[in-house]
């Protein structure tokens, strides 16, 4: 492309790639339109007002941890135990962060604060292909942002929906609808289970939960995280040294 | 106001995840076995969390063929395991269990 043209078209530039980064999320946020509703429709039932759901919706923005707080608050967890659960929830996150930076790193910081905070399972999704993927990421940055912005509008759009529908249906909540969040979650962990390692950390993950269903503040899930993802960690270092002298005699 | 304190906390600890590394902008690297021990980070909670949601949905252990969350939750994982997709998994186990629950009574 001339250079000329491209100062003259910078600014259409931009749009178009926000355009492109809000598209490339459509699938996403056809999959995340019920789960903001149903986030909505069970706040009330699960002692969160309509306010406080919109606001962590608007504040905190992590679907699933979201999700799981109203779990533990419905079972009556005190806050601190609630904030670690999301904390130890959202550690993925982590993962998603330490792939992109190389490709962001240049950026001012008030980008990447901004950035930081659309961080989504599905954001990330959409973004990695432009931005690993592609050579030219010069304006990927915006990109991002229209991907961000068309997924925190539709997450903040239906849970004002939910909040709606809960308090023109309050049975709703004997419907079982929860069980769309275990649904969601059963579609999650599935695609994860290809090696031996991954099939041990949440074989000893499920079992420990149950055993430790009766610890207050529903600890237990937790203590059942930490020993699935030490049991992975440790299956996944044994196989390792394993075949490590297998490699070396070929 | 303990609900002001929780959406803050929740806040900070969710940002605070996802600023760091964009925050020091690669200046730091991560050890190999923390990076691994990271990818255990999503099965192992959500597992933790299913698994009780779906064998004691009303708070006691329900195992008998009876309980739709226990019967959708298996259609799910095998549809999931079948296809391998998000949406599918999610609308055949939602109309697993709606059936269950309204066409079956259970």
């Amino acid at each position: 492309m001339n250079c000329n043209v491209m100062n003259q078209d910078n600014a259409s530039l931009k749009r178009r790639e926000m355009l492109d980064g809000a598209k490339a999320t459509v699938p996403l946020i056809i999959g995340a339109i019920p789960f903001g509703i149903i986030f909505g429709t069970l706040a009330g039932p699960s002692g969160l007002s309509a306010l406080g759901a919109l606001a962590m919706s608007v504040f905190v923005f992590a679907g699933s941890a979201q999700f799981i707080a109203l779990g533990l608050l419905a079972a009556g967890a005190a806050t601190p135990v609630i904030i670690a659960t999301t904390f130890v929830v959202n550690l993925r996150h982590i993962l998603y962060a330490a792939n992109l930076v190389p490709k962001i790193a240049h950026l001012p910081h008030r980008w990447r604060v901004m950035m930081a905070f659309g961080l989504t399972d599905e954001t990330f999704a959409a973004v990695s292909n432009r931005f690993l993927l592609q050579d030219n990421t010069e304006h990927a940055h915006w990109f991002y942002l229209g991907s961000w912005l068309a997924m925190y509008g539709n997450w903040v759009l239906c849970t004002g929906l939910g909040i709606a529908l809960g308090e023109l249906f309050p049975d709703m909540t004997d419907w079982g609808l929860d069980f769309a969040m275990s649904v969601t979650f059963i579609g999650m962990v599935v695609p994860y289970l290809k090696s031996k390692p991954m099939w041990g950390a949440v074989i000893v993950s499920g079992v420990i939960a149950m055993a430790t269903i009766g610890m207050p503040h529903k600890l237990g899930l937790m203590v059942a995280a930490l020993c699935g993802i030490s049991t992975g960690l440790s299956l996944h270092l044994l196989l390792k040294r394993q075949s490590a002298p297998e490699i070396t005699h070929e | 106001m303990s609900e002001a304190l929780l959406i803050l906390g929740m806040f900070l600890v969710t940002f605070s995840v996802r600023y760091v590394l964009f925050g020091v902008a690669g200046k730091v690297r991560f050890p190999l076995w923390l990076t691994t021990g990271l990818s255990f980070v999503p099965p192992a909670v959500l597992t933790a969390i299913i698994v009780p949601a779906v064998l004691l949905p009303r708070g006691e252990l329900w195992l008998q063929s009876d309980n739709p969350w226990l019967l959708a939750g298996v259609f799910a994982a095998l549809v999931s395991f079948w296809r391998r997709d998000l949406l599918t998994t999610i609308v055949a186990g939602m109309l697993c269990f709606m059936l269950l629950r309204f066409g079956f009574g259970l």
